[in-house]
């Protein structure tokens, strides 16, 4: 790497430009960022419907349905993570450029939660009427969501990095991932319905932050190891 | 020893069932565990044999 | 002086070749210390410990759970220890005994459950509670199964041992995480029910066919992952001619 490379750009300049190229990329498939809202909202429709659309009932399970319908749109949405770059060749270009690998999936780790995780949690609210949340639950259910959905695409991206190269990836992207997010799941709701019953959520709070901080060291490296070996393979 | 007799061992004292499924079914999965790989040679093994006598048949 | 010792025995460990002639001494007494604890420590459990107090004669079934419990979680990490190695020092022989480790890990695991279920059923009178360890075998089941799932997703066995050495090492992260969640979570939802096997104090004779049922468990395990390291070995060096000569001389 001579350093007439290096020098014109950089990292921070690199950070912001693939976060603004895909920011622009998602803007022109707006499909991206509806369609994940739209699974959500029908996955958390099927539970009364499945179930029973009793108030008294459905305010018992509002936390866990919408946790675990905001987990799985987020993980289906993961596909969308590398795939692209991967078809149109950009993603050897960051592979191969001078700057730390893990800044550059950052920003796009960031990307995929702006435009899922944010919107997803942003709905949640909504829907959280419908399914007869008890009131003091709303606030916990928002900052929950808030912190735990940066932790999924977070570690998701580990996940769609490592099976960005295979042909069929959707299956097999849940099974690796879906275990992972078992801890985020059981904080998230647990924090929830804690408030429902009057109780504190500062400890379950810390521990989703503590999560979050976790995976935001660790999950790019990861990554950003899984995205060199799928492009060797 | 602390079974009275042998009918008295295998009831378990009403738990038989459950303790000789258990014991069953891990003894079963351990002898899979270890034949899996004693297969799996044995196969390289005639693999092997068969590929030697090909290449003597077209020198 | 130490450590030089332990550099050429690293060294040497990372050539396929040593390391399947040095198993193949190793196996035999691997494979007699576990044949030997696992029936001494059957008989012993069956026959000659006191049954409990509580539980009865289904407490017997602990003497293959708990074992079963912790090569579950130790085969997880010598997974990840041994991907990690290949990883950092590209050492095929680690990546083989990475690969050779999930099968043999994951039967462990339904052991641990199956058991678990069993004995569940006169102990809480139903086949599966969402007791906080048989929660988090299930999750630990699943993990495996995403390990294997993706070491055979590959074309290349290169990447295939990478990316599930990387997927092994997240998980070997995430799993004392699940762990504790799990606990936590299992404590919110049923509160004192009491566990299979956190017992105050288990006497001597309780315990004694315990442990030689684990070290039976552990010897098992590297018997079988030897053999089938070995076997990776053969399948992968089949063009070399030591293999060559190696197996057409059997």
């Amino acid at each position: 790497m001579t350093d007439s490379s290096v020098g014109q750009i950089s990292t921070w300049r690199a950070f912001t430009g693939t976060l603004k190229r895909d920011l622009l990329l998602v803007f022109r498939r707006r499909s991206d960022i509806v369609n994940p809202l739209l699974f959500f909202s029908i996955a958390v429709t099927l539970f009364p419907l499945g179930i029973s659309p009793e108030p008294e009932f459905l305010s018992n399970i509002a936390a866990g349905v919408l946790w675990v319908c905001a987990l799985l749109a987020t993980l289906l949405s993961l596909d969308s993570l590398f795939q692209q770059d991967m078809a149109d060749g950009s993603l050897e270009q960051l592979v191969i450029s001078p700057h730390p690998l893990f800044i550059l999936v950052l920003s796009k780790v960031l990307v995929h939660w702006l435009v899922t995780g944010l919107p997803l949690t942003l709905l949640a609210p909504l829907l959280a009427v419908m399914m007869f949340l008890p009131d003091e639950g709303f606030g916990t259910l928002f900052i929950t969501l808030l912190l735990g959905t940066p932790t999924l695409s977070l570690i998701g991206a580990i996940g769609a990095a490592l099976t960005v190269g295979l042909r069929k990836t959707g299956v097999l992207l849940t099974l690796l991932i879906l275990p992972l997010y078992i801890p985020i799941l059981i904080f998230g709701t647990g924090a929830v319905m804690a408030t429902s019953n009057g109780m504190a959520v500062g400890g379950h709070l810390a521990i989703l932050g503590a999560m979050f901080l976790i995976a935001l060291v660790m999950a790019p490296l990861a990554a950003g190891a899984a995205l060199k070996i799928s492009l060797n393979g | 020893m602390h079974f009275d007799s042998f009918a008295d061992f295998i009831s378990m004292g009403g738990h038989g069932l459950y303790v000789w499924m258990a014991y069953g079914l891990t003894t079963v999965l351990l002898v899979i565990n270890f034949v899996l790989p004693v297969m799996h040679k044995r196969q390289l093994v005639k693999e092997q044999a068969r590929k030697m006598r090909r290449e003597q048949q077209t020198p | 002086m130490m450590f030089e010792t332990f550099r050429t025995w690293f060294h040497r460990m990372g050539s396929p070749k040593w390391f399947y002639d040095i198993t193949g001494r190793w196996i035999p007494w691997f494979g007699g210390i576990a044949a030997l604890c696992l029936l001494v420590g059957t008989v012993w459990g069956l026959f000659f410990a006191p049954q409990d107090y509580q539980q009865g004669n289904s407490f017997r079934i602990i003497y293959i759970h708990v074992p079963a419990a912790i090569l579950a979680q130790s085969i997880f990490f010598t997974m990840a220890i041994a991907g990690g190695i290949g990883l950092i020092w590209k050492m095929k022989v680690a990546d083989m005994v990475a690969k050779s480790c999930a099968p043999i890990g994951a039967t462990m695991t339904f052991i641990a459950l199956f058991t678990g279920a069993v004995w569940g059923k006169p102990t809480w009178g139903a086949w599966w509670v969402w007791d906080a360890r048989l929660t988090s075998m299930l999750i630990l089941l699943f993990l495996y199964f995403g390990v294997i799932a993706l070491q055979s997703a590959f074309d290349s066995k290169q990447s295939a041992a990478r990316a599930s050495a990387i997927l092994s090492l997240v998980g070997v992260v995430n799993i004392p995480i699940i762990k504790y969640s799990v606990e936590w979570w299992n404590t919110l939802h049923q509160p004192a029910t009491f566990t299979l096997t956190e017992k105050p104090a288990m006497p001597m004779e309780m315990w004694m066919p315990l442990l030689v049922m684990v070290i039976g468990f552990y010897c098992f395990f590297a018997t079988v992952l030897m053999m089938r390291t070995r076997n990776e070995i053969l399948e992968r060096e089949k063009r070399t001619q030591w293999v060559q000569g190696l197996l057409s001389s059997q």
